[in-house]
């Protein structure tokens, strides 16, 4: 149940997210979610993508720097609560959560992306708690 | 073979003074009565060249500056009519008027010889294969290396500059055992041959590195990953070129050719000589040059003279690392800073690749120093706040390295430019 998610280093600049996403879409890389962490004079793009060590060695072929990292993907229904409830089940189990982001599909369905001190912990939890897991076979 | 001229390179100290004063004392009067511009600074300060009998007279006659180049360009420093004159380089003249300089046939045969005393220090022989990626043309780099390495008759491959993907295909295909470029255009090769995975597909090894100044830990970082030994070798375009002074086998210190050159280090604010071990302006006068003989020339690098011989058994004073240039020196909040301190520093932080640009700026009459440094390439965080502690160590090590604060800036890899000749790695801005 563990997916895997990309951080690239990114300076501060016009353009330079256009740049990223235009080599995906020139190798038909499609990006299921992401988000982009920002600090002062630079930023940190996470993203999952369907085929991640593909997506990587493009980017590392542009010269960006890329790092590959385990994260979870929760399915969530796309209403009001549900994500409170998932939260609560980690917090009553004492997982921290160090960055989550989220998208909504049509379907009703949300996922919501995250990455906790203790990973396979955090997917026993949510699993013994009949919370849905997204596997890494599901990403489109 | 060990030594190319070994009478010369190990000669005794006393006889290398007799033999340095017999020549200063010719080299005097031939510039008196040939050069319009040593004659007058000779009569103005009442030197009479006929006094000139021992080196130690050297610190009673004046300097000549990169000014006086300029000022008598292109051949009013000449000491031999044009018919004598067989080669012309010049600088680039980046700052002004390039300056010109010009060899007899004499003078291209010392200069070979001391290159070819200067690849024989680093092991080069007959048996090596030597790619000159110097510029070949009015640089004095290319042409210089070049008739030293046939010289000691090695097979030169006379590749010139640039073209990184030329140079790696004869590196494989000729099997260079040798080559000879600036130490920032070899780190660059090295990650090329890293990148592409071609490490064993060469046979490289040893490097003669020179025109541009550069750390201990870049030497490392290059000779670790292309497995060679990797040697500075010294020169200026005014005093000869490349191999004015050479590193040996020992690799602590460069030898000066002191038959040739004889060095002196100068406190650059008095112009009085430094006892050596001391840190100053490094000065040459050229002793047999026929037809640019240069009288106490202020080269404006900065470094120390060591005299004690040295375990290769040559006896030749040996310079110091180039701490940097009188005038590449920043003076920032009153501190002078060297970029190959800055260089030092980057080299032991493994999350970013040596590839910096500093700017100076001044701000509210402070002077403010920010460092551009690349990441590496293999990311290792996806967390802002392990990317701050980064910055944060760079930080400090930059301060208890140069002794002031500097804001760091992270670039994105080989988005800072790299150099196929000297390295642009420091932006001014005060000087607007």
């Amino acid at each position: 149940m563990i997916i895997k998610q990309l951080s690239i280093f990114l300076e501060d600049k016009t353009g330079s997210l256009a740049r990223v996403t235009g080599i995906l879409a020139q190798h038909g890389i499609n990006m299921s979610a992401f988000c982009v962490a920002d600090a002062t004079d630079y930023g940190i793009l996470r993203m999952v993508v369907a085929r991640p060590e593909l997506a990587s060695d493009i980017l590392r072929n542009h010269n960006y720097s890329v790092h590959i990292n385990d994260v979870v993907c929760l399915k969530l229904k796309d209403v009001s609560g549900s994500l409170n409830k998932a939260l609560k089940v980690l917090s009553d189990n004492d997982i921290c959560i160090d960055y989550m982001y989220a998208y909504a599909s049509t379907d009703g369905v949300a996922i919501s992306v995250m990455h906790s001190n203790d990973n396979n912990r955090m997917i026993e939890v949510l699993q013994n708690n009949k919370m849905e897991l997204m596997p890494a076979s599901e990403m489109l | 073979m060990k030594y190319w001229r070994q009478d010369i390179e190990c000669i005794d100290r006393e006889e290398l003074v007799k033999l340095q004063s017999r020549r200063l004392s010719e080299m005097v009067k031939r510039i008196y009565h040939n050069v319009p511009f040593y004659k007058n600074l000779f009569d103005q300060k009442g030197i009479n060249p006929n006094d000139i009998k021992d080196i130690s007279q050297l610190n009673e006659l004046p300097f000549t500056t990169k000014k006086d180049l300029r000022d008598n360009y292109p051949f009013g420093l000449f000491a031999v009519p044009q018919s004598e004159v067989v080669r012309l380089h010049a600088s680039s003249g980046t700052t002004g008027k390039p300056t010109v300089v010009g060899c007899t046939k004499n003078d291209l045969e010392m200069w070979s010889e001391v290159v070819a005393r200067s690849l024989t220090m680093a092991g080069i022989t007959n048996r090596d294969i030597m790619q000159v990626a110097y510029g070949y043309g009015l640089f004095t780099g290319g042409l210089g290396i070049h008739y030293g390495v046939e010289k000691v008759g090695a097979s030169v491959i006379p590749i010139s500059t640039g073209n990184t993907k030329k140079q790696l295909q004869l590196m494989m295909d000729f099997g260079s055992t040798a080559i000879a470029c600036t130490p920032s255009y070899l780190a660059y090769l090295a990650e090329s041959i890293e990148e592409n995975g071609v490490k064993d597909k060469i046979k490289l090894k040893r490097a003669v590195c020179g025109a541009e100044p550069w750390s201990e830990e870049l030497r490392r970082h290059i000779q670790e990953i292309l497995g060679i030994k990797a040697f500075n070798i010294y020169g200026l375009s005014e005093v000869i070129g490349p191999g004015v002074a050479m590193e040996c086998e020992c690799q602590n210190g460069s030898h000066i050719h002191e038959d040739h050159f004889v060095p002196e280090i100068i406190n650059p604010e008095t112009g009085d000589v430094l006892p050596y071990g001391e840190v100053g302006e490094l000065v040459f006068t050229t002793l047999t040059k026929e037809a640019m003989p240069l009288l106490r020339y202020r080269t404006r690098d900065l470094c120390t003279l060591n005299i004690e011989k040295c375990e290769c058994g040559r006896t030749l004073v040996r310079m110091g690392t180039i701490l940097g240039r009188s005038d590449d020196m920043l003076i920032i909040r009153g501190v002078n800073v060297f970029p190959s301190q800055v260089e030092s520093v980057l080299m032991d932080i493994y999350e970013t690749t040596p590839n910096y640009v500093l700017t100076v700026d001044r701000k509210n009459n402070l002077d403010t120093l920010e460092i551009k440094v690349e990441i590496a390439d293999k990311f290792w965080t996806t967390e802002i706040r392990e990317i701050e502690n980064l910055k944060k160590r760079i930080a400090q090590s930059v301060q208890s390295t140069l002794g002031i604060s500097a804001v760091i800036k992270l670039a994105e890899p080989h988005t800072l430019s790299r150099s196929e000749g000297k390295a642009v790695r420091v932006i001014d801005n005060r000087k607007k």
